[in-house]
């Protein structure tokens, strides 16, 4: 090896005299530690994708739930004379108030075919494809974790029994049967809407309760999967055993230890199935499956509009874009949480 | 300038990640001369393993060689193209990885994939490729090879995998073997026998040998020389005899003292290295092992010291040995 | 093995017997059975025909008569079309659905795979970003809305394909486009993070040691790695498109089962839904137990246990 010649003529004593302590520590550079949650929340702050889809989420919610209760028109009032305006126009009478110095709110979107302001109608339909997402989301995170929680926790043959059970519901195709409940339960529901004490399901729909039946008889089972999956890792660690050790009760252990540390994963899966769920909503919805008439929902407005397509076209593109742009952004969104609850799982 | 089989100087090679450059080797330089074994120690992240990909043209992206000069059996790596390296890659240098179990694709025969490289380097036929391996399994001491040929990995334990890299890397009779840590993920007892197995062939073959471990005890008995990593640099090189009893590095004598010794007469207390090895990302001005050196010294922090050449095989870069130095000249001009 | 196989099936035989007593049941939930819409018939005939259908019958002999002629194939007749069986309307209807069906998984495996592949393998360039947010869009966008969007423009306004009926090639264009996007986009998506998954492997690094080029250690190492997850995505896939023709049949017009199921049920053709339903979820469940099984025999790690 050849060898550089390292003393050099400004070398001193001084420089061989041993360093201290605090001089050593200057170089050692830490990087500060953060919480797992604040972490994860630190990089989805930071992914625009995300952020752009949330600020969008919001902007619907907003459009969808509180602009139509102060809209001059409401999504079930039938302005005669008033039908398939195009968006801006106004009809015969409406121009005759508005000669006569009355305002005349515009049909943004124009009208329907019984002369109903579209516009209203998208807002409320988005209203009630969201709360479908976000309900059924709702019903399929709690029975979905509880399941799951309980077979992976319990193990042995509890588990066994259960994950048939889901293996079982898995393997059924889940449209047909939707298609199959909805369409059977909506006369029983009727029937018993009128009992005295069941009237909310008139206002509900009965359609929209057998949509959220079917979510809770059928779609928990992907959920399920997941939670148990994660239990069983997360049962193996110390800090359960030492829970068990010091005479936790069961319910506790799964509340306080396995889903605290499970929410990442509930947070992700829940989000992305609120997608799916307005997916599945709008695909009833279109074969007439959906919501009672005359409630609108994203899915039955754009089927609705086929029918006059040829000479309507503008009728079905509102709907049809929002309802992408929707599942889109809710899309994009879980797809940032789940990069910022696990960075590993990142394609 | 000489006939070393493989010649590596003042290698530069960083990883341009997001977060910034890691400057992964730092100005290394090493030799093997032919049917030597050479043992490069060091702890994880120290650029042992990068030091070897980059002879082989296996710098993986982001990882960028930016300075430096390495020269393999004839060969100039650095302005090779790629379709000079293939053809050098698995011919004439041969690695063997860490962890068996997962070096082996899980979905094609054991033979299927001796063959492969046979075929790819050689004009032999199928047949010829699969009769020459058998006769390799046959080398590195498996038995029944023909019904082992036919099998998938996963039906073979770990120890067998790491024998079928070990004859997969050996099919074109290769100058250089780089082992890669090639004992870490094995049982204890199974790693003495893959190491006798491996200089057992270097006798047969005649082949170089880089291994790559952070255990000192699997370089002691293999290795004709050492060569210690720590952060992207040889802080010290020599004969495994010099390496173990005459260290000169803080960093070597750290090692040492952190392995236990059953031969020593007295009870040691093992002494560990206390600190985390420096963020590479922003390595400091002077000596990477400064901060968890006990010997420091205020230059240390400042400035990195340069190699002293303690005998022909034997080098260190440290401080102190300069500071000897240091007090012998003013010594001997005061006196 | 044979073991794995045999639970797989007697699985698929519980859950067709279960989808069966569930559509038994529910079909018997609405009240009135299935003459009471046509209001023209009297009391006397409308007996008669409950008794003709055996609907008069209690509750388990029906189910029982049911069962029986389930395990026959014999679904009945149509309440609705007058002299057909049901099993007849299946046949005559299903080779159109399952043309259409197959091609569309045909296309989306032909499509998702290279797509994916070719993004993996670019990651983070300009072409990876163009195929993920093409992937990203296709999940988002509901079948009826491409199925219409995609008549309006090439059908109604520009005239270049027909917009109903399953008569010449080129009919086939857009309910192919509208079933297959979907499955396409969701394959490629899927394809991309395997394939990446799978290039970060040992065995990848130990390919190339070898010498072997870039071409030859994707095509032979990384391919047959990497579609293990999309084979398992068949099953599932063969059920989308066989329950996503319901959407696509209704709006092209197409005579396939996705349609006569549609219409059955506005109709209320009581024999014929359950007899769809039936036949397509047999369907379903076989197909996901042969891709299953199938998907085992692939994987050599799984071979001898």
């Amino acid at each position: 090896m050849t060898k550089k010649n390292p003393i050099s003529f400004h070398l001193s004593v001084e420089d061989f005299m041993p360093a201290s302590d605090s001089e050593k520590q200057e170089l050692v550079q830490m990087r500060p530690s953060v919480g797992f949650f604040r972490d994860a929340m630190i990089r989805l702050f930071k992914n625009k994708v995300a952020m752009v889809s949330l600020v969008f989420i919001i902007l619907i919610m907003i459009f969808s739930f509180v602009i139509p209760n102060y809209y001059p028109y409401t999504y079930n009032q039938q302005i005669r004379g008033s039908e398939y305006l195009a968006p801006m126009q106004f009809s015969d009478q409406e121009l005759a108030r508005r000669e006569a110095g009355e305002k005349v709110f515009p049909h943004i979107l124009g009208t329907d075919n019984l002369g109903r302001d579209y516009a209203v109608r998208v807002m409320v339909g988005s209203r009630i494809s969201l709360l479908v997402g976000l309900i059924a989301s709702g019903i399929i995170l709690i029975i979905g974790s509880v399941f799951g929680s309980v077979a992976g926790f319990f193990g042995g043959w509890v588990d066994l029994i259960m994950m048939r059970i889901v293996d079982i519901i898995y393997t059924i195709p889940d449209i047909l049967l939707i298609v199959l409940i909805s369409f059977s339960i909506s006369d029983p529901l009727a029937a018993l809407s009128k009992l005295p004490g069941f009237q909310w399901i008139q206002i509900v729909g009965a359609n929209l309760i057998s949509i959220f039946l079917v979510f809770a008889l059928l779609y928990w089972v992907g959920m399920a999967r997941i939670v148990r999956g994660q239990v069983l890792t997360l049962k193996q660690s110390e800090y359960v055993t030492a829970a068990k050790a010091l005479g936790a009760s069961n319910a506790r252990i799964i509340r306080k230890h396995l889903l605290t540390n499970c929410i990442g994963t509930l947070i992700v899966t829940t989000t992305l199935q609120i997608p799916s769920s307005i997916f599945t909503e709008s695909f009833l919805s279109f074969l007439g499956l959906g919501v009672a008439i005359p409630l609108p929902s994203l899915g039955s407005l754009a089927s609705d509009a086929i029918n006059g397509l040829n000479t309507y076209p503008y009728l079905l593109l509102a709907p049809a874009i929002l309802i992408s742009l929707i599942i889109l952004s809710f899309n994009l969104f879980g797809d940032g949480l789940r990069d910022a609850f696990d960075p590993k799982m990142k394609s | 300038m000489n006939d070393n089989l493989v010649d590596i100087r003042n290698a530069r090679l960083s990883f341009f990640t997001p977060a910034g450059e890691v400057k992964a080797l730092n100005d290394v330089s090493l030799f093997v001369r032919e049917g030597e074994v050479l043992g490069i120690v060091g702890e994880s992240g120290s650029g042992k393993s990068v030091t070897a990909y980059s002879l082989m043209g296996l710098t993986a992206h982001p990882g960028r060689l930016i300075g430096g000069d390495l020269h393999f059996n004839g060969h100039h790596i650095n302005i090779m193209t790629e379709r000079e390296l293939r053809k050098m890659r698995g011919n004439e240098v041969s690695i063997i990885f860490q962890d068996p179990m997962t070096s082996l694709n899980p979905v094609y025969t054991i033979g299927n994939q001796i063959t492969e490289v046979i075929l790819l380097h050689t004009d032999k036929t199928k047949k010829e490729a699969y009769e020459r391996a058998r006769e390799l399994l046959q080398l590195v001491g498996i038995n029944e090879p023909e019904r082992r040929l036919k099998q998938y990995p996963h039906e073979l334990s770990g120890g067998m995998r790491q024998r079928v890299m070990i004859a997969i890397a050996l099919a074109c009779e290769p100058k250089l073997l780089i082992a890669d840590e090639p004992t870490t993920a094995l049982d204890v007892t199974i790693q003495a026998q893959i190491l006798e197995l491996m200089m057992d062939l270097k006798k047969k073959l005649g082949m170089a040998i880089i291994l790559i471990t952070h255990d000192l005890g699997v370089v002691a008995g293999t290795c004709d020389r050492i060569a210690v990593m720590y952060a992207g640099k040889v802080v010290e090189c020599g004969s495994t005899d010099e390496i173990f009893y005459s260290p000169s590095h803080e960093y070597t004598k750290g090692l040492l003292q952190s392995v236990p010794n059953i031969y020593e007469k007295e009870r040691k207390k093992l002494v560990p290295i206390e600190g985390a090895p420096v963020d590479m990302l922003n390595p400091p001005a002077g000596c990477p092992f400064a901060p968890r050196c006990h010997s420091c010294m205020k230059i240390c922090l400042k400035q990195m010291p340069g190699y002293t050449n303690l005998s022909d095989t034997h080098y260190s870069a440290c401080w102190l040995l300069d500071k000897a130095k240091f007090e012998k000249e003013g010594e001997a001009r005061n006196g | 093995m044979l073991k794995y196989i045999l639970k797989r099936v007697v699985l698929a035989a519980l859950t067709i017997f279960l989808v069966a007593t569930i559509t038994f049941l529910l079909m018997n939930l609405v009240p009135g059975g299935p003459f009471v819409a046509e209001k023209s018939i009297s009391e006397q005939a409308q007996q008669a025909l409950n008794e003709k259908y055996g609907l008069d019958q209690p509750l388990i002999v029906q189910y029982k008569n049911y069962m029986k002629n389930i395990l026959k194939g014999d679904f009945g007749l149509s309440l609705k079309q007058r002299g057909r069986t049901v099993t007849d309307i299946i046949t005559s209807k299903f080779p159109v659905s399952a043309r259409l069906g197959g091609l569309s998984v045909l296309t989306a495996l032909l499509i998702g795979i290279p797509l994916g592949s070719v993004a993996a393998l670019n990651r983070g360039k300009w072409i990876d970003s163009v195929i993920i947010v093409i992937a990203t869009c296709g999940i988002a966008v509901p079948s009826f809305v491409l199925c219409t969007v995609g008549m309006y423009t090439f059908g109604v306004n520009l005239g270049w394909l027909p917009t109903f009926g399953l008569t010449t090639p080129l009919h086939y264009v857009l309910p192919i486009f509208s079933l297959s996007f979907y499955p396409t986009a969701y394959i490629a998506r899927l394809m991309r993070s395997s394939m990446l998954d799978v290039i970060g492997q040992d065995y990848m690094r130990t390919a190339r040691s070898k010498g072997l080029s870039q071409f030859i250690s994707l095509f032979k190492h990384a391919l047959r790695n990497a579609i293990m997850p999309v084979v398992t995505y068949v099953g599932p896939l063969l059920a989308y498109t066989l329950t996503g023709s319901f959407i696509v049949e209704k709006i092209f017009v197409i005579p396939g089962l996705g349609k006569e199921f549609i219409s059955s049920i506005s109709n209320r053709d009581y024999t014929l839904i359950m007899g769809t339903t039936i036949f397509l979820a047999t369907l379903i469940i076989l197909m996901n137990m042969l891709v299953d099984i199938v998907y085992k025999l692939v994987d050599p790690r799984i071979k001898l246990k």
